[in-house]
């Protein structure tokens, strides 16, 4: 860097002032040399930080003019149609922003839309990390530290909406002081000292500005920077691939390209999020009129990142409130308002650590995983995201039943019945879509792709030819071996070594764990024993394997052919890239891998010619996991 | 080369050729980054990537997309510069139009966002089309850390905790925890004035015998006759007060927020035999007025349905039996909305007979217990 002779003398002057003060070379190429992985997925999450700052900007440029104050005053102003209104000075100070600043009315959408965005990227960010197993050790910390940012960002965005005390903002405090009244016995006084006094008071609005420009913001702002930090210190995630392991990451360095390529991204969010606010109207407060807590609209939405919440207190039925000793626990509110919230939020806390519990598995992980891989968790994903989905979608049942002209009480009835059949529905699906997809992925990996061509055997036979699938798309589906790794692993969760049962199997605890261990993985496609590029034996062929295996080979009809790579050239292509003898990479993998007689043939068939910096430990065998390798004289 | 190169990374087998796939060594690589010419591209892929994704554009390349990045900046400079014009050319006087103002919103977002996209696809440019396109491969950090270093750390720390006397002398220990005790719940105590104690505030409204009604939004007192003329039409009212200078309307937010109510005309025959006497005596010639504000999270219940009687809460769908005691019929509330019992004066006026019997708004701990 700095002590780079061929670097300009400004620069290289710069440098060694710095260098000087805080002894940065080292570190600083350290940290210019980072790598990133590349992949359209991890531009959500720049796209979570970039409108993050866009809201910063904007933010304190709408401070300047905005009034947090309920002082009631009669408009007089530049928007005509409510001269002589009575309103808060909150709301006369954002129509000032929308009427009388120039931009003004541009800021305060990039505001709003900045914000929707915002909210809508971490969780879509979240969905890909989640799905792609990003958040397993070592990334637990910083999962939480994810979901602590969306909940935050959450409400940072219902009290900005709050602000300008309008008419649908000011109904949207009033329903969380709703919601805070229902809490027994903490509730009345908690509104009172939050609002002030009754609702609306005069205090809500300033210390709703303070908690949103100021403390919410400072904790968001850290969150997040730590988020970043501990993404630096830990490296990306990365998707299977070619040369990408659990070791060692692939991608872009940070300096020049990658830097360039986000700073360029950057501008680009910012200017996707401008554009709409220049030309899609949102939050038109001047329409909507100031907040009275007597008049309402139908048809009220809140941004959509509230809409569950909303949906889930429209939705959940009184039937289960209850008294006691006479004292109100209305749980109608209380559900929807806190359990919730609470049940999705904390399902998404627990779920790295229930998933840890439930595989025993305790593995660094750098790779993700492909989502059809891990069949359950895709599916409790997806069954998450439909219970969410429909909670959202309940929260608009009224314009649903207006604009399909539906009843509305029977949309009220199909949502509650949604919430529960949906789920299950959506996880059932999911989680056979992804075994579907391993089938195919075992497909291609043993057959490759149909060429369309067809080739006519000597024997007149007719066949088509497969064509061998790249070596990235090998190394990509060979990824699930990884996996099958952990499976086998989860096995041994209550059973040791030495195939002797824990005691804690035993336990009602144990067996849950057991009984949840098989059911997480009992349905998954093996690829053991898969052999790469068999090809379509022709039928007479087959019925002659067929005879040769010995009964219990079934699971590996490779093993038996040895010779059927070179019996049939006409059919691999590019087969000869995948001889039947062992390379020198195999035997250098085995010397650290199981003793040669565990191997079975597809260790030997599905390594391919790798550099040496590229061996890993030879996959997983299952055979040799549960056969104790020392003799069980050491008890 | 890369960071951290091979001191944890030995089960794989790191060596030399950790460093960067498809690219030249370390000492060349700054050249590259520099822009000097890549000497040998295609001798240097020891990598997984096929030489044909591992490459530096050729000078020609390079110049073009120079070219294209510069267009952009190019173009982003104009906006911006349109962005200054705009802002100027929309006075604001002008933008207190609506629709000169939602121009200018338009001339000022698309030329801002222009110049922003300008500047964000030059930089994509920059970095695909002149930066030469490699991959390098980095090893992740070693985890945990090697014991010895663990031990060594945990060594110390014990060390110091053992000097600090932390764990051995309690007494000191505990006296510390003790006046950190009431730190901790000082600021709690502070928020204390934040607002009123809660007492029976919720419980009460403003409405009192005799009081006089009014229509919402206006200063007209209302007569029973006035809803004569839409029989099982809906009013929504408020108590008559007379204006002050701070309340121009008489009353306050908090006020309205909770003595608002809706004043319906029954039909004679259409009473369902759920209401009792007493509910029928708060009644007055066959009008009855209900609380507005929902007892499930305090929206306005304001949409009246006449054929049916019933009062829905447009927020979340409430739904009240105006003929049998506004009980909930539908919905996630569950108290009915609290009845106000009213009657006329001598000169004609509808007047309250009293305060709602229950609490009115969403429902609280104490809501539904006497006073």
């Amino acid at each position: 860097m700095s002590t780079n002779t061929d670097a300009p003398k400004a620069l290289r002057n710069t440098g060694n002032y710095i260098d000087d003060r805080f002894h940065l070379a080292k570190t600083g190429e350290k940290n210019l040399r980072k790598v990133f992985p590349n992949h359209w997925s991890f531009m959500l999450g720049e796209i979570a930080l970039y409108s993050f700052i866009i809201l910063i900007i904007t933010g304190i440029w709408l401070t300047l003019w905005f009034k947090p104050s309920m002082a009631e005053i009669v408009y007089d102003g530049s928007y005509e149609r409510l001269n002589g209104v009575a309103m808060s000075e909150a709301y006369a100070s954002t129509l000032y922003i929308d009427f009388d600043v120039r931009g003004g009315f541009l800021i305060r959408q990039i505001h709003h839309w900045a914000a929707l965005i915002f909210v809508a990227a971490l969780v879509v960010h979240m969905l890909r990390v989640f799905f792609t197993g990003a958040f397993r050790k070592p990334r637990e910390i910083n999962w939480l530290i994810g979901i602590a940012i969306f909940a935050l960002a959450m409400v940072e965005g219902l009290f900005g909406y709050s602000l300008p005390d309008d008419l649908p903002s000011g109904m949207g405090v009033r329903i969380l002081q709703g919601v805070i009244l229902a809490l027994p016995v903490i509730g009345t006084y908690l509104s009172m000292f939050l609002f002030g006094g009754e609702f609306p008071g005069e205090d809500i609005i300033t210390r709703l500005y303070m908690l949103h420009i100021l403390l919410i913001p400072g904790i968001l702002l850290a969150l997040i920077v730590l988020h970043v930090l501990i993404l630096w210190h830990q490296k990306h995630t990365q998707y299977p691939g070619l040369g990408r392991t659990d070791r060692k990451v692939v991608g872009t360095p940070m300096f020049p390209a990658f830097a360039v390529k986000a700073g360029g991204f950057f501008f680009l969010t910012f200017a996707v999020t401008t554009v709409m606010s220049g030309f899609v109207q949102v939050n038109p407060i001047h329409l909507f009129g100031p907040f009275t807590p007597t008049s309402i609209t139908s048809g009220l939405q809140p941004d959509w990142y509230m809409g569950f919440m909303e949906g889930s207190l429209r939705i959940f039925p009184n039937w289960f409130d209850f008294q006691i000793a006479g004292y109100a626990v209305p749980t109608a509110v209380l559900v929807p308002g806190l359990v919730i919230p609470g049940l999705i939020f904390g399902a998404l806390a627990v779920w790295p650590f229930m998933e840890q519990w439930i595989t025993g598995d305790k593995r660094h992980h750098n790779v993700g995983d492909r989502p059809r891989n891990a069949p359950v968790r895709t599916g409790l994903g997806v069954a998450g995201v439909v219970f969410y989905g429909v909670l959202w979608a309940a929260g608009s049942n009224d314009v649903l039943a207006e604009t399909f002209h539906i009843s509305l009480y029977w949309t009220t009835y199909f949502f509650r019945v949604a919430l529960i059949v949906g789920p299950i529905l959506g996880f059932i699906i999911a989680k056979r879509i992804c075994l579907g997809l391993q089938r195919r992925d075992l497909e291609t990996l043993e057959h490759g792709y149909e060429s369309g061509i067809i080739q006519q055997l000597p024997s007149g036979e007719f066949i088509e030819v497969h064509r061998e699938p790249s070596e990235e798309t090998v190394s990509v589906l060979e990824s699930k071996l990884e996996r099958e790794k952990i499976l086998a692993a989860q096995r041994s969760v209550t059973i040791d070594q030495h195939g002797v049962e824990s005691p804690e199997s035993r336990s009602l605890v144990g067996r849950l764990r057991a009984w949840l261990s098989h059911w997480y993985t009992k349905d998954n496609v093996s690829f053991e024993g898969a052999e790469l590029h068999r090809g379509h034996p022709p039928e007479h062929e087959r019925e002659e394997i067929e005879r040769r295996r010995p009964p219990g080979a079934a699971e590996h009809p490779g093993r038996e052919r040895p010779g059927r790579r070179q019996l049939r050239p006409g059919l691999c292509h590019a087969g000869e890239r995948f001889p039947t003898g062992l390379r020198a990479s195999d035997r250098a993998g085995r010397q650290v891998g199981p003793p040669p007689a565990a191997r079975t043939k597809h260790q030997a068939a599905l390594s391919r010619p790798q550099h040496p910096s590229q061996l890993r430990p030879p996959p997983f065998s299952r055979e040799t996991r549960r056969e104790p390798q020392n003799p069980p004289g050491g008890f | 080369m890369t960071d951290n190169t091979t001191k944890h990374d030995t089960e794989a087998g790191a060596g030399p050729n950790e460093r960067v796939i498809g690219t030249p060594s370390s000492a060349e690589s700054d050249a590259i980054v520099a822009g000097a010419a890549d000497p040998h591209p295609q001798r240097e892929h020891d990598g997984p990537y096929p030489a044909s994704e591992t490459h530096k554009h050729s000078e020609e390349e390079q110049r073009r997309g120079e070219k294209v990045a510069s267009l952009w900046f190019t173009i982003a400079f104009l906006a911006g510069v349109g962005f200054i014009v705009a802002f100027f050319v929309f006075p604001p006087e002008a933008i207190a139009d609506p629709q000169i103002g939602q121009y200018s919103t338009m001339a000022l977002g698309g030329t801002l966002a222009l110049s922003l996209f300008g500047i964000g696809a030059g930089m994509t440019v920059w970095a695909r089309r002149v930066m030469p396109h490699y991959e390098v491969s980095s090893p992740y950090d070693e985890l945990p850390s090697p014991p010895e270093e663990k031990r060594s750390f945990g060594e110390f720390f014990m060390k110091g905790a053992d000097e600090s006397g932390f764990t051995k002398r309690p007494l000191m220990r505990r006296t510390l925890l003790l006046a950190m005790a009431p730190l901790g719940i000082a600021p709690i105590v502070l928020l204390r004035d934040t607002g009123p104690l809660p007492g029976d505030k919720l419980k009460h409204t403003m409405w009192e015998q005799g009081m006089h009604m009014v229509a919402e939004g206006t200063h007209r007192r209302l007569r029973a006759e006035d809803l004569e003329n839409e029989p099982g039409g809906m009013i929504s009212a408020l108590p008559y007060v007379e204006p002050t200078p701070e309340h121009p309307h008489g009353l306050s937010l908090n006020e309205q927020a909770k003595t608002s109510v809706i004043l319906i005309k029954m039909p004679e025959n259409d009473w369902k035999p759920g209401m009792t006497q007493q509910q029928l005596n708060w009644t007055y010639n066959n009008i009855v007025a209900y609380s507005k504000i929902c007892t499930h999270v305090g929206c306005p219940a304001a949409l009246y349905e006449r054929t049916t009687h019933r009062i829905l809460c447009p927020c979340h769908q409430s739904t009240f039996d105006a003929a049998d005691g506004a009980k909930v019929i539908f919905g996630p509330a569950h108290r009915p909305l609290p009845q106000l019992p009213i009657s006329v004066d001598d000169e004609g006026y509808l007047i309250a007979n009293g305060d709602f019997p229950t609490a009115v708004g969403p429902t609280f701990w104490d809501a539904e217990k006497g006073d």
